[in-house]
């Protein structure tokens, strides 16, 4: 599968990034070789093989409903790009 | 040429656990900003989601509660979107497998019955609160919220009219808040209502295309809404226009909705199993258990309240409107053996409190002992009517004790002491006329007398026991 300019525009939008054209050239070349090493599974035979959205047998891996201690707020806050005193903080969102 | 209107419900309801959905975090609402915040829910990398199992539970009643299929092999997709409110840039929710399928409600719209099919019901994690900064121009983020659980209860389009919406979303909150999976506070967004429009011209079967509407915060947006956006696409088909498929915010205080772009081109979710979480098994043990723990629901009791306690169905829809006042009156009934007068309470006096204390019934916390005592006290001819409706209110009001506070305001009427004899005595000897009338067959003189016995006893004497000696002394 071929990564084009058109389909890095459409990412970047969805992603709300904004990409140099190095960068797009890079990371167009970057995903062609991911999606490719990908498509490899394409070349197995799974007729037969049932559908399943997981690779282990297991389910049901449940927690209680019970409340624990959440995190200290400043350490939570300090792995953030930009936060106030009580709040992450981002580029203007909300209207 | 007429035109019709088709509407669906997206409704999300956050689920009344404890404890957030795929972390320990608290469910409480209205800490201080990120105060309820782990590395889970706050998304940093590295960090697992494991599944609280009260939210399969809820998720399983409700569906039960609603005639739905419980899906027995399910699993969690997640669902890309890039915006702040979601720190890991996805949600995890439920596309392929949702919990919960094929379920109806039936409603009943100014008397007309109908049955509104239910699509499914799917499990996902609510999102943070995003809160403009006017000092910086930037946008802050709360992820409290981020992580409480929640139900989407998507229907078909089956609506018709913003009143048989309004009946729907009436007789969903009334489930849920009997089920006790959900608080169904509006104002603190537990309950929120996403509203899917379109028209077309009567007689058509082809669906129009459709806008969302966000942003409705009661059943009074809900309705003007649905209002404004039906006028205004037929505006626009009339006037020779299309509907452009969007996602449209309601301002309340304006009474407008508009297009928001900014989520414009967002709508490609790319949606795949989430592998962090385990798929979901569940078996016909666990489907009967849930089963057997559903409660009686508000029509089950409005049935039950009319049949075995000959109560009229404005009295029961009165009593079954919040679960709170349900479960009021049925202690009270059990606690003084009168359920008539218990929902005379109820209906009556509590009501009027209630309102005139601006008190919604989610936050009634009369106790019912201390008001079983009191209807205990007026049915035994204790305490009048007036003094009955006094201690209510002071029990309502005050957080009274029922006895002290009777006892402190000699509202306890006077039957077996020395006071009524001496009384009926006096009144007697004073009125030598009427008692000779009463002598001589005259009714009317016993309830002068009788008058007479009250007013000597300051109103506090029962009426039983006064008339009673009375003609006692008479004949």
């Amino acid at each position: 599968m071929q990564i084009d300019g058109a389909l890095i525009a459409y990412l970047e939008d969805l992603s709300r990034l904004s990409l140099s054209d190095a960068e797009k050239t890079r990371l167009a070349g970057d995903l062609t070789a991911i999606v490719g090493y990908m498509a490899k599974l394409d070349e197995l035979d799974t007729a037969g093989v049932p559908e399943r959205s997981h690779p282990f047998d297991h389910t049901n891996a449940f927690r209680a409903d019970v409340v624990g201690d959440s995190f200290d707020r400043a350490l939570i806050l300090r792995n953030a790009p930009d936060a106030g005193d009580e709040a992450f903080r981002v580029p203007k969102t909300v209207e | 040429m007429s035109w019709e209107t088709v509407i669906g419900l997206e409704v999300h309801t956050e689920l009344a656990t404890k404890s957030k959905i795929f972390c320990a975090c608290t469910t409480a609402f209205g800490g201080s900003p990120n105060t309820h915040v782990c590395p889970v829910c706050s998304g940093m990398p590295g960090t697992l989601p494991r599944l609280n199992r009260q939210v399969v539970e809820f998720a399983i009643r409700t569906g039960l509660a609603l005639d739905c299929d419980i899906t027995r092999y399910g699993k969690f997709d997640r669902k890309n979107y890039v915006y702040p409110d979601l720190p890991k840039a996805y949600q995890v929710s439920q596309l392929y497998a949702p919990i919960c399928q094929n379920g109806h409600l039936d409603i009943d719209a100014g008397g007309v019955p109908k049955t509104i099919a239910i699509r499914e019901i799917h499990m996902e994690e609510d999102a943070g609160k995003l809160i403009h900064d006017p000092l910086t121009g930037s946008t802050l983020v709360d992820y409290n919220r981020c992580g409480v659980p929640l139900l989407e209860i998507v229907s078909q389009p089956d609506f018709r009219s913003a009143a048989e919406v309004l009946a729907y979303l009436e007789k969903l909150r009334e489930t849920l808040l009997f089920l006790e999976v959900s608080d169904c506070k509006m104002q603190e967004g537990s309950l929120r209502a996403d509203v899917n429009l379109s028209v077309r011209r009567t007689g058509e079967t082809a669906l129009g295309t459709r806008t969302e509407m966000k942003n409705l915060n009661s059943f009074r947006a809900i309705g003007r809404a649905i209002a404004y956006e039906a006028a205004r696409q037929i505006d626009v088909l009339e006037e020779g226009g299309v509907i452009t498929q969007e996602t449209r915010r309601w301002d309340d205080d304006k009474g407008v909705s508009y297009s928001m772009r900014s989520k414009e081109n967002a709508q490609d979710y790319r949606y795949f199993p989430e592998p962090d979480l385990l798929p979901l098994r569940v078996d016909d043990d666990w489907v009967e258990r849930e089963r057997a723990a559903l409660p009686e629901l508000a029509h089950q009791k409005r049935a039950r309240y009319i049949a075995d306690y000959g109560l009229s169905e404005k009295d029961a829809a009165t009593l079954t409107g919040h679960k709170r006042v349900s479960d009021l009156f049925e202690a009270l009934a059990d606690k003084t053996a009168a359920p008539r007068e218990a929902a005379n309470l109820v209906t009556g006096e509590l009501m009027r409190l209630l309102n005139r204390t601006g008190t919604l019934p989610e936050d009634l916390s009369a106790d019912s002992g201390t008001l079983a005592r009191l209807i205990t006290l007026v049915l035994d001819g204790k305490i009048n009517r007036n003094a009955y409706k006094e201690a209510v209110e002071a029990v309502f009001t005050e957080d009274a004790d029922p006895d002290e506070y009777i006892s402190a305001h000699g509202l306890l009427m006077l039957s077996d002491d020395g006071a009524v004899a001496e009384a009926v005595a006096a009144v007697v000897a004073d009125n030598p006329k009427s008692v000779a009338d009463y002598r001589a067959g005259k009714q009317q003189a016993l309830g002068f007398l009788m008058g007479q016995a009250m007013r000597r006893l300051g109103g506090k004497g029962n009426p039983a026991a006064v008339s009673q000696a009375l003609k006692e002394r008479l004949n």
